[in-house]
């Protein structure tokens, strides 16, 4: 009999643990961000290429753009760099005061030295930021709701991560992704539309 | 005299064999065609590129691209790249990368390629640079990979591919 009620009051637990965690699960996300979207971005302070702090709180009013990569990437960042580069070329003036950031999620590899040598291979408006620690990259990257994995290969490893590149307005909110999937007119009305908001 | 004949005939057929593999950028060996290895111009400080290619088997079994190298690089990786969502993913094939019977496997950006691993120096646009394929059945074969710009597709094939601009959306 004790035992009967012992299960039946196990039972009301699980279900009020179940209501709990789901109750998180719904409400959690929504009330960190507040208005109910996903809320892509917040404040960051990395260090530059060029050894200066880069903060989000400085970034007010110029709209920017992030991109996750690193430099033993084969493909897929060099690419974007090249692809972001004719599209600032393209937009002329307009885009004069844009910066493209690029964090780099190999810090472990990736100095201020070797990514200015890198961006400086691109258009002079992208700028590597190197995350000083694994905590700092985790921070940004979580923020960004960005992904980025170590993988072994048999020489040593390499990275996978997150390859859109993140446009945010000058309130330091989200507006929207560039893809490399999409035509250069495409991204290139988005970057106008994103300068146009300010 | 026949013989003569036959072999400098041979000889001849044979130069413009090679030429011709010279103009099309096109090696064989035993069942395989490789068709216009090429890379991509590396920005600065860049200690990786992709190399890529089209194999063809036209033989009755299978074969397998099992290992390759560069000159100018440490070591050489089969990797497949590959997009998940938004997250580009990476892994190297350690079996190597099957080419089937009557099949043509095309290494390309975004996709299959042979990864030169710490590159001594940049890639530049022009360039030739030699390396080497290893086949499981087939061999071992020299060629050359070609270095197309930074944008490069490699679609036009030999000596072109440096003046390939994508096509303008409709």
């Amino acid at each position: 009999m004790t035992s009967l009620r012992f299960i039946r009051a196990l039972a009301w637990a699980s279900v009020a643990l179940l209501i709990a965690g789901t109750g998180y699960l719904v409400f959690a996300p929504a009330s960190e961000t507040g208005s109910g979207g996903a809320q892509v971005g917040g404040p960051f302070r990395l260090m530059a290429q060029d050894g200066r702090i880069v903060e989000s709180e400085g970034l007010k009013g110029k709209p920017f753009a992030l991109f996750f990569g690193f430099t033993h990437c084969p493909d897929i960042c060099p690419t974007t760099m090249m692809e972001i580069t004719t599209d600032m070329q393209a937009l002329g003036d307009a885009a004069r005061d844009f910066r493209v950031y690029f964090v780099t999620v190999d810090p472990a590899r990736d100095t201020a030295a070797l990514l200015k040598e890198y961006t400086a291979s691109f258009d002079p408006r992208i700028i590597g930021l190197v995350p000083q620690d694994e905590a700092e990259l985790a921070r940004i990257a979580r923020a960004y709701r960005a992904i980025y994995r170590k993988v072994e290969t048999p020489s040593g490893y390499t990275m996978d991560h997150t390859a859109s590149v993140y446009l945010m307005d000058g309130k330091g909110a989200f507006f929207g992704t560039l893809d490399g999937r999409e035509t250069p007119q495409t991204r290139q009305a988005k970057l106008k539309r994103l300068l146009a908001r300010g | 005299m026949f013989r003569f004949v036959s072999r400098a005939f041979a000889l001849v057929l044979a130069c413009f064999a090679v030429a011709h593999a010279a103009r099309a950028h096109e090696y064989k060996i035993g069942d395989l065609v490789i068709n216009h290895p090429w890379s991509r111009a590396t920005p600065g400080g860049a200690k990786v590129a992709g190399g890529f290619m089209t194999i063809t088997n036209s033989g009755t079994s299978a074969d397998r691209l099992v290992s390759a190298s560069l000159e100018i690089a440490r070591t050489v990786e089969i990797h497949e790249m590959a997009m998940n969502g938004n997250v580009m993913t990476m892994r190297a094939l350690e079996k190597g990368l099957e080419i089937k019977p009557g099949e043509t496997v095309t290494l390309k950006p975004g996709s299959f390629h042979v990864m030169f691993i710490d590159i001594a120096r940049p890639l530049k646009e022009d360039e030739k640079i030699k390396g080497e394929l290893v086949f499981e059945k087939a061999g071992r074969i020299a060629v050359e990979f070609k270095v197309e710009n930074r944008a490069g597709t490699g679609e036009h094939g030999a000596g072109h591919g440096s003046h390939h601009t994508p096509p303008k959306a409709p």
